[in-house]
């Protein structure tokens, strides 16, 4: 499949990672680490979303389960927080093949899938908001202890680059998918199913791995959220908000590709940044006009921001080697 | 807990909510059994409604069940323009691109509100308002029990234009066989607006029902737009008797488990049911077999 | 409604984004430089959720501390400082934890002595955090979470009350207007939101109303927002308690006390702990007749004060409502203004050093002189207070009050 090799994926890193060396500036360290989170937690969306077709309005169910996962261990049973946070990511993947067995199951497709997945992501919101084990509504503040041990840094550099190697590992995980067979049957299912199925895949199978690894990417950021800004409660961990965050990047940035929700995350967070910047202190005129580029980049950019680049670039070769028209493949 | 004194009106009650639930839904169902949109922007509309039943009232004088005769076309209006003008030019026909478009526009309409009339919550104090209807076994809101009556005719309403008329059947039409219909020479983007506009329309009439007890700030339509999609699901997506009858059924549950289980548990009643009809009866009570 | 202009300067485009940061950080822009020199402005940040679920509240505790600024500069600036103003740096914190550190972020690097607000308890837990990395002084405004103050956090100060002291002062007092009636309450039924206030406060409760002699009937949680509370009323109806204790936001306060109109149901009191609408003067005038005797257990300015009264005078003036997070956030200004004086310096370790040792009296809060115990205000707690005829009048303690309670209320 076409895509960027995977030489490609680690100088793009390579050169984000240098970021912190030219600028001490926490506010834009921190603005970056939020966009990554967002950024990993849309490349866990896209697997399922943009490679399998299975869109989900839910994927806050696997946000809070790594969330909550990480920041019950540690504070309710003194588990070391790296240690949480990787059960965090495989009771994530929990989460996804209960959730995934029971609705691919049912042959629950499209919109139906869609609106099911909102309703798991609702219920565990309600649940955590009123189990003790979850601290309820009072949510669970993780105790500040600022040592590498603790999962927690001083410095904000050190929770970037941590970010950035998770990122950095979907950007891989995704395109070894694209590679695979594996890929090859989860894009069959997306481009149709009933066909895929006729040709001898197994796509219930198909989209539950799918969607596991998808809940697992997703997470892994939930659980980098609690450690990064250590208090979660019900709202937060399984609120509506990130699973349209989860989605938001994908798609403006472009579904079914390896960089689409990284471009995503960097010009929807932008975005946000410059509306403040021109809209100035009046409460709600900011996300106006954050709400009409929104619509504006989707009329403009159908296929997402990769989808321009890819255009753009075609039509830069195509100027360049002046072929007819009709001589295109 | 049994007890009917308790159970009957908690029951009555269902039904009454649930009754604006269904109106809610009837437009959201309808833009989806014909756009096949899920449309992200229905809340914010319903806030965008109530701010206008809200002024209408405050400017104009004018009492709410009046209000909804000036509103409802306007609603239409606005609605058809913004199907015709701004998701469907910007949505290219892709359902994902429909869906962040709706989302944008959800987010432009609330803060708009916000930053237009300000974060409070405004309600209007009307002398009916508390004016009940007594039944022995249970108070019930004089204004509730009119919007119970005003849904049932609007659902009935809108059924004879869907069966009826020639609009009604081309949208029928365009819902059932969108490239057939276009064959036979209906103006698709013309009957999308159309539906679209229908859905703000019952939007208008649920705000001016809601007004009467209810407040209005720039949030609020959120806080009714999921579980209006509970009840598109459940009725069937597309259908308008399913979406009256699953609006009650999803008001009586909500009613039900929120007094067996407190209401912040209760709401898990919603969405354990909604799950459990898509998991085994995926197009609904009264939707087409998938 | 005001509107604030939307002015793009170079000084905002580096404060108050991200992007203006960065180029500030790489000298594309030059940043405003950090030496402050004698009688230049001492900035303040002031950050509240002015969008988003919580946007009434933070616009009404953006109101108080601007406003306090405003007098502060009038009256001549900070005099230690050679009459250097206060400059406000409003941060939006768009109702969310992420949204507050983000600004709190911005204000650090636009080089601010300290911030004021944060309202609701999880912005103010993570904003605060994020101000201990930069040693950058934070004053809490409303947010009564016990753990804000239990991190052992330098930085952090609370000037107002904690669940703990809300919870037993309101028991306390709930006590002493029961016996001084007669004793005529029993039973009790607690209505709450779920989330960190509600919960919190219903779990002390039900902890400490049984030790007092009070039987809990029902604990009912219910989420914000809440479509409609006939179920509630319903249930207190059947059970018929001998008092309500609702603990809620405003409009949830508000639909409780109107079905509670509708259906009828009257207890002998309805006994309010951090009432959305109890003690509100917007609840008192858009609707008296549901209002009417409810008492509440909240923040409430000094009555005696002439500074407080002025305040609502100038609040009701410009036709906006005299809220708690208007004079607490007031208050929190002055309390700041004060320090700087103390400390002669915009410095933030002499900042903080200032709080630390402060007894400031100079607030509009009856709380007499400040004192800071692990950055808890000690003197804070709330205050009772009842409707009676469309005013809002203190019961409790009896050193402010301005009116006798009436309990129980008398039959419709």
């Amino acid at each position: 499949m076409r895509g960027p090799s995977i030489r490609y994926i680690v100088l793009v890193i390579a050169l984000l990672a240098m970021v912190p060396l030219l600028t001490a500036s926490n506010v834009v360290l921190n603005f970056l680490v939020v966009a990554l989170l967002i950024a990993l937690v849309g490349q866990g969306w896209n697997v399922l979303g943009g490679y399998g077709g299975q869109y989900s309005f839910g994927h806050a169910a696997f946000f809070g389960t790594g969330a909550y996962v990480t920041a019950i261990l540690q504070m309710r049973y003194g588990v070391n927080a790296w240690v949480a946070f990787v059960l965090g990511i495989a009771g994530g993947a929990l989460m996804g093949a209960a959730i995934g067995a029971l609705t691919f199951r049912s042959g629950l497709k499209g919109s139906y899938f869609a609106l099911v997945t909102l309703a798991f992501a609702e219920v565990l919101r309600i649940l955590a908001s009123v189990a003790p084990i979850t601290g309820a509504g009072v949510g669970i503040l993780i105790t500040l202890d600022l040592r590498p041990q603790a999962f927690q840094f001083q410095s904000r550099a050190q929770f970037y680059w941590i970010i950035l190697a998770l990122v950095a590992i979907s950007l891989i995980i995704v395109r070894l998918i694209e590679q695979s067979r594996f890929g090859a049957w989860l894009v069959a299912v997306r481009e149709n199913e009933d066909a895929a199925k006729a040709v001898g895949v197994d796509t219930a199978r198909v989209k539950l791995v799918a969607m596991i690894i998808s809940a697992a990417i997703t997470a892994a950021g939930g659980g980098f959220y609690a450690q990064y800004f250590l208090f979660i409660d019900s709202g937060i961990a399984f609120g509506p908000w990130i699973s349209v965050e989860a989605l938001l990047a994908p798609i403006v940035g472009g579904i079914g590709t390896v960089f689409g929700p990284l471009l995503g995350a960097l010009v929807v967070k932008t975005l946000g940044e410059l509306t403040k910047l021109v809209a100035g202190d009046a409460p709600g005129l900011d996300l106006v006009i954050y709400g009409s580029v929104l619509i504006v980049i989707v009329a403009f950019a159908p296929h997402g921001i990769a989808g321009l680049l890819a255009d753009l670039r075609m039509r830069f070769a195509r100027l360049r080697s002046s072929v007819p028209e009709g001589a295109h493949g | 807990m049994l007890s009917p004194i308790i159970l009957v009106p908690a029951v009555l009650n269902g039904l009454l909510t649930g009754a604006v639930y269904g109106l809610i839904a009837l437009g959201l169902t309808l833009i989806y059994g014909v756009l096949h949109i899920i449309n992200f922007a229905h809340g914010a509309l319903l806030t965008a409604a109530m701010f206008a039943a809200f002024f209408a009232h405050r400017l104009l004088g004018l009492d709410p069940y009046l209000a909804a005769l000036v509103l409802t076309p306007l609603f239409f209006g606005l609605g058809y323009c913004l199907q015709r003008f701004v998701i469907g030019p910007a949505g290219h026909g892709e359902d994902r691109n429909i869906l962040l478009v709706t989302l944008g526009l959800a987010v432009v309409i609330e803060n708009a509100l916000l930053y237009a009339f300000g974060a409070d919550t405004r309600t209007l104090n009307l002398d009916y308002a508390f004016n009940v209807v007594d039944l022995g076994i249970a108070f019930l809101a004089v204004p509730r029990v009119i919007a119970f009556g005003v849904v049932l005719v609007i659902a009935a309403v809108l059924w004879l234009i869907l069966s009826l008329t020639d609009t009604g059947k081309a949208i029928r039409a365009v819902a059932k066989e969108k490239l057939g219909a276009e064959l036979s020479g209906i103006d698709v983007a013309h009957i999308y607006a159309i539906t679209f506009a229908l859905g703000t329309a019952c939007l208008a009439i649920a705000a001016c029902l809601l007004i009467p007890t209810y407040y209005v700030n720039p949030h609020i339509g959120n806080a009714f737009v999921l579980v209006a999609f509970t009840v598109v699901v459940l009725g069937g997506m597309g259908s308008v008797t399913g979406a009256l009858i699953g609006g009650l059924f999803v008001g009586v549950v909500e009613s039900l488990c929120g007094l067996y289980l407190g209401e912040s548990l209760g709401q898990i009643g919603i969405f354990l049911m909604f799950i459990l009809v898509l998991l085994f009866r995926p197009s609904g009570l009264f939707g087409e077999r998938a | 409604m005001s509107h604030w202009s939307a002015q793009v300067t170079r000084r905002k485009l580096v404060q108050t984004t991200a992007v203006g940061a960065a180029a500030a950080a790489t000298g594309l822009i030059n940043a405003p430089a950090l030496l402050r020199a004698q009688g230049s402005p001492v900035k303040l940040g002031v950050l509240h959720p002015v969008s988003g679920a919580l946007s009434y509240s933070g616009q009404q505790g953006r109101l108080g501390a601007t406003i306090a600024i405003e007098e502060i500069t009038a009256a001549g600036g900070i005099k230690a400082l050679g009459g250097a103003k206060i400059e406000a740096v409003l941060g939006d914190a768009q109702s969310t934890p992420e949204g507050g550190n983000a600004e709190v972020e911005k204000m650090n690097s636009a080089g601010v002595a300290a911030i004021v607000g944060g309202y609701a308890s999880s912005i103010c837990l993570t904003a605060s955090q994020t101000a201990a990395r930069y040693d950058l002084p934070y004053v809490v405004d409303v947010g009564v979470a016990d753990n804000i103050v239990t991190r052992g956090l330098k930085n952090t100060f609370r000037f107002g009350p904690g669940f703990g002291v809300i919870a037993k002062t309101a028991l306390d007092n709930l006590v002493t207007i029961n016996d001084q009636a007669g004793n005529p309450a029993k039973t009790v039924m607690i209505v709450h939101e779920d989330s960190l206030f509600g919960s919190g406060l219903a779990k002390l409760l039900n902890a400490q109303l049984p030790e007092r002699g009070f039987q809990v009937l029902e604990t009912i949680p219910h989420p914000t927002p809440t479509r409609d509370f006939n179920n509630v009323v319903l249930k207190i109806r059947a059970q018929n308690p001998d008092l309500v204790i609702p603990a809620n936001y405003y409009n949830e306060y508000v639909l409780l006390a109107r079905t509670m109109q509708q259906q009828r149901v009257r207890p002998k009191g309805i006994y309010s702990v951090l009432g959305g609408a109890a003690s509100s003067y917007k609840f008192v005038k858009e609707f008296p007749e549901a209002a009417q005797y409810i008492m509440d257990c909240n923040h409430w300015f000094d009555p005696r004060n002439p500074k407080a009264l002025a305040l609502k005078k100038k609040i009701e003036d410009r036709g906006e409502f005299y809220t708690y997070e208007v004079f607490m956030n007031y208050s929190c200004v002055l309390l700041v203004a004060d320090a700087l004086e103390r400390a002669g310096s915009a410095e933030r370790a002499k900042i903080i050093s200032a709080l630390e040792s402060s007894t400031f009296s100079g607030h509009v809060m009856p709380y007499g002189q400040t004192k800071f115990v692990n950055g808890q205000n000690q003197g804070a707690a709330p205050v009772n207070t009842q409707v009676l005829g469309n005013d809002i009048q203190v019961i409790f303690p009896q050193t402010v009050a301005t009116a006798q309670p009436v309990f129980p209320m008398p039959r419709a």
